[in-house]
């Protein structure tokens, strides 16, 4: 698959490994080691999920079907940039699907236009500052009680 | 194991402690719908079909997944329940793609089977003709996803009774759906034993054998009976 | 290392003495809300402005929990005379560090005990915050932590424990209200060598976010009550199942069970006794269903988070099939106050049938939101229009909503219903965890409604058919009504639906998923009815 194949030989793969040994590679440990291995290469590709099932001894349908269950794991390499949209109630009742709209407007021009996105657009059921509402978390920054025009602007400076 | 006597559609009827309500019902000749339920198979209780009222419990029961109890006064088929099932059925047969006319199962399908015994002559909710996925790389036997119903037979034969757990469901939700090992074509799997165990399990046309034509695809489950009976007694296991 | 229960006291003597040294103490809200609005800087610009004016000795500049105005923050408190300041910023430094007069400053400041956000709370689940450091173990010992698990380790018996827990009334704050005591019953009579207990900090709800503020405000309280838990159904092990989304918690939690740990107050001799309890952190990866408790124990296994069946129930098969105990977060930090001060004192707080307190996190179109801890039998209205200060820039409320997509609304007219399972249960909705988002008169209730329609269609495992079609089902039939396309057939397939989700799911986020719409329905009939089409809106009425 990707370039981020463990057959590649990288830190990250001695990284994986040492995750699952600490688990003892016990087959109730997979969602840690997939967070573990989401965080080191950035999405689960086939490979890395063909891996993780060998190691921890685990029927490869399971763990496909545990990897697609959570909204957390991504299959697929994720942009640059990530912009998670707030859509709690709170941030819902506040404007939140003009944010995502607004957000999602990049994704959708840019593959118009036939380029790549450069960002990976994700909503959170809520990420629990609704005292801050909306909220848009903006590589990993948090933009509290953020307006479009400000997110407008700030994706500009970001390029996107 | 102490024997339970219990209530069922207002006759007696009794049973091995353990038993659930299902199997009680079903050796005393009282068919309760069920999709999901397999004899053999561990139960799950998704499809909600079995449901039946149990007096006494503010919520309905599945009858797969209920034990009996002394003295339990069971119903299993009232004006209620009839409305409920008529109304799930619906639900499922406006989910996938279901086209009897042009099925391998058409008159061997218990989906089919069953919508004709709950009397549904028409679907309230709209068809959510969803694009789904037929899979033909296997060289004995096909997956249409069209028609299947996420009932989970085959996933626990596959991995209770052939060992081979080829089978599992990704997804969630509407997208919910059926897998062999990391989500590959099936003929490409390499746990797959050919074994053919899911196909005969599948309640629809979701799983079939190549070459079958409208209406053609029998299903034979008459070897569950046998291994289960050989595994009950432990008669391949080495005695100590 | 070990301590003894003696060796707490001391240690807590010691704190004490050394915070009395200072002249003045500045406490820094750290949790996420303040944060996020730069609450980081601004206790590191007070922290360089102590060094510069070289008054390490005399001024303490620490780290909080949630102080509840969420909407005001960065909060900045200070010990001597417990002023709150709200909206800090790190040029408000001097000012803080050196007394020294700023007008500015001046028109941020707040008195807790008058002002109308804090006035009418009543804390004990939030009591430390703004009080304890959550990053120091000491910093609890000081406020009295842990002395209720020596307490129950060396004066109880696990039965006295389980005993007192239900002589307080105290019941699961998770959202049905289940009597603790009669739960840890449950699990402590099973005979098992192996019990589990579980906290449930997989806090989903959207617009709840009190279960975040406990673990990152104090998350020694929540490991005290599950090691007193541990003690009383006889459990050696504790999970806590923490939401992916909480980060700062989840990394909060890690230094205070490690904390815990070198202290000998987890571990193989808790205090120096003859119990063991080891507490290990899972985190969540983004299911709303592993709220649902059967589901959390699938996703602990390393599972899909799809419910089990019930019965049997966890406190006979859970974990593993080992008998399991789990409560949620705010259950959990009940427990060490209960055993301290008294089930008659717990009990005496609250309503006949709901005893004391409930965090409420107060969000949506009000003037002031955040965290409000109040005496069970307040009226919503005082929640609303005294504490949150009624709707920003004067409008109407029309409705708040509390339970999230498993509640329901309640309208402005019914707002006098007292905060307490059963009120809340009479008038639609629902305690829930804890979520309270008001709505003013611009809020569609039929928006609304399809809201949390989407929400529940979307959350849904999907493993049984009722709600994994039926969700779906609802959800188009309720954007119908937001593009005014629906017709009477519509309104009553609506219900139908409702009615079979209700009656045939599997678990509670499927029964529970046609509550806004039910509620929603009974209230605001008027607005589904102007949502219709021309055509079909005289046959309403």
């Amino acid at each position: 698959m990707g370039t981020t194949a463990p057959t590649v030989k990288d830190n990250r793969v001695k990284l994986l490994e040492r995750a699952m040994s600490r688990q003892g590679y016990a087959s109730h440990a997979l969602i840690e080691v997939l967070h573990t291995a989401q965080e080191l290469f950035g999405y689960l590709s086939v490979d890395l999920l063909k891996d993780v099932a060998k190691k921890l001894k685990l029927p490869p349908s399971r763990v496909l079907g545990v990897a697609t269950f959570y909204n957390f794991f991504s299959l697929k390499p994720k942009a640059e940039h990530t912009a998670l949209v707030c859509t709690g109630t709170a941030c819902y009742v506040a404007g939140a699907k003009d944010l995502l709209e607004a957000s999602e407007h990049r994704c959708k021009r840019a593959l118009a236009k036939g380029e790549t996105p450069k960002l990976t657009v994700q909503q959170a059921r809520c990420i629990g500052s609704c005292g801050l509402a909306p909220a848009v978390v903006l590589d990993g920054g948090i933009l509290p009680r953020v307006t479009k025009a400000e997110l407008e602007k700030k994706l500009d400076d970001l390029g996107v | 194991m102490s024997v339970k006597t219990l209530t069922i559609d207002g006759k007696m009827m009794t049973g091995v402690e353990g038993d659930t309500v299902f199997t009680v019902a079903f050796h005393n000749q009282v068919q309760i719908p069920r999709l999901c339920h397999l004899g053999g198979v561990p139960d799950v209780g998704a499809c909600r079909m079995c449901l039946v009222e149990v007096e006494g419990r503010s919520k309905l029961s599945a009858s797969c997944m209920t034990t009996i109890e002394e003295g339990m006064v069971v119903r299993t088929d009232t004006e209620q329940l009839r409305e409920y099932r008529k109304l799930l059925m619906e639900l499922l047969l406006a989910e996938g793609n279901h086209v009897c006319s042009v099925c391998v199962s058409n008159g061997n399908c218990e989906l089919q089977d069953l919508a004709t015994h709950l009397g549904v002559d028409h679907v309230r909710v709209p068809y959510r003709h969803p694009r789904r996925e037929v899979d033909l790389s296997h060289e004995r036997f096909g997956l249409d996803q069209n028609r299947c119903i996420a009932c989970t037979r085959c996933v626990r034969t596959c991995d209770e009774v052939e060992g081979a757990h080829v089978w599992d469901m990704a997804g969630r939700g509407e997208k919910l759906h059926l897998v062999a090992d990391l989500g590959e074509p099936w003929g490409n799997s390499e746990n797959c034993t050919k074994c053919g165990k899911c196909v005969q399990v599948c309640p629809t046309g979701a799983l079939f054998t190549k070459g079958s034509a409208v209406g053609e695809m029998e299903k034979d489950r008459s070897f569950l009976k046998y291994i289960v009976y050989g595994r009950e007694r432990h008669q391949w296991v080495k005695k100590p | 290392m070990t301590t003894t229960p003696d060796e707490l006291g001391e240690r807590a003597e010691k704190e004490l003495d050394r915070q009395k040294t200072f002249r003045e103490r500045l406490h820094c809200c750290t949790a996420a809300g303040c944060q996020s609005c730069g609450g980081d800087a601004v206790k590191a610009g007070l922290k360089q402005r102590v060094k510069d004016a070289g008054l390490e000795a005399q001024v303490e500049v620490v780290g909080t929990g949630c102080m509840g105005l969420c909407s005001k923050g960065p909060l900045v408190k200070r010990e001597s005379d417990d002023a709150l300041f709200l909206e800090v910023k790190p040029d408000d430094a001097q000012a803080l560090v050196e007394a020294s007069p700023s007008l500015s400053l001046e028109s941020r400041r707040v008195d807790m005990k008058t002002h109308p956000f804090f006035a009418g709370q009543l804390r004990i689940v939030l009591a430390n915050a703004g009080k304890v450091d959550p990053e120091r173990v000491e910093s609890y010992l000081a406020a009295g932590g842990y002395s209720a698990l020596a307490q129950a380790l060396t004066t109880m018996k696990p039965g006295d424990v389980v005993a007192e827990v239900t002589k307080a009334g105290l019941r699961g704050r998770g959202g049905a209200g289940y009597p603790t005591g009669v739960k840890w019953q449950l699990v402590a009579k099973q005979v098992n060598e192996t019990k589990y207990v579980v906290c449930n900090a997989d806090e989903g709800d959207p617009g709840a976010f009190m279960d975040r503020s406990v673990l990152e405000g104090d998350p020694h309280r929540v490991l005290e009550g599950m090691a007193i838990a541990g003690y009383a159904v006889g459990a050696n092990h504790g999970y806590v199942y923490v939401r992916g989304e909480y980060a700062l918690a989840i990394s909060r939690l890690q230094t205070a069970i490690k904390q815990a740990e070198k202290e000998g107050i987890l571990g193989a001799r808790v205090l120096d006794t003859n119990f063991r309890f080891q507490v290990e952190i899972r985190i969540g990866a983004g299911a709303f269903v592993c709220g649902e408790e059967t589901a959390l124990l699938n996703s602990i296994e390393g599972k899909r988070g799809e419910p089990r069946p019930r019965p049997p129930y966890p406190p006979e098969q859970g974990l593993w099939q080992k008998p399991t105990l789990i409560n949620n977060v705010e259950t959990f930090a009940n427990i060490a106050p209960i055993i301290s001060r008294g089930s008659a004192w717990f009990s005496n707080i609250g309503t006949e049938k709901s005893k004391g307190t409930k965090v409420f996190a107060v969000a949506g179109k009000t003037k002031h939101s955040g965290l409000v801890e109040v005496a069970m039998g307040t009226p919503v209205r005082q929640i609303v229009t005294q504490m949150a200060g009624g709707i920003a820039g004067g409008g109407k409320v029309k409705a708040i909503q509390t339970g999230g997509p498993s509640g329901g609304c309640v309208p402005e007219h019914l707002l006098d219903v007292p905060v307490d399972y059963e009120s809340l249960v009479a008038v639609g909705s629902m305690m829930g965890s804890g979520g309270m988002i008001v709505m003013d008169e611009t809020t569609s209730m039929v928006e609304i409604a399809r809201y949390f329609m989407e929400f529940c269609m979307d959350e849904s495992c999907g493993k049984c058919v009722p709600c994994r079609t039926g969700t779906v089902q609802m959800h188009t039939l309720l954007q119908k009504f937001c593009d005014n396309e629906a017709t009477e057939a519509d309104l009553d397939l609506l219900k139908k639906l409702a009615d079979l989700l209700r009656a045939t799911s599997l678990c509670g986020l499927g029964q529970s998923a046609p509550n806004p719409v039910m509620t929603a329905l009974r209230y605001f009939p008027h607005e589904f009815a102007a949502c219709m089409k021309p055509a079909a809106k005289g046959v309403h009425s």
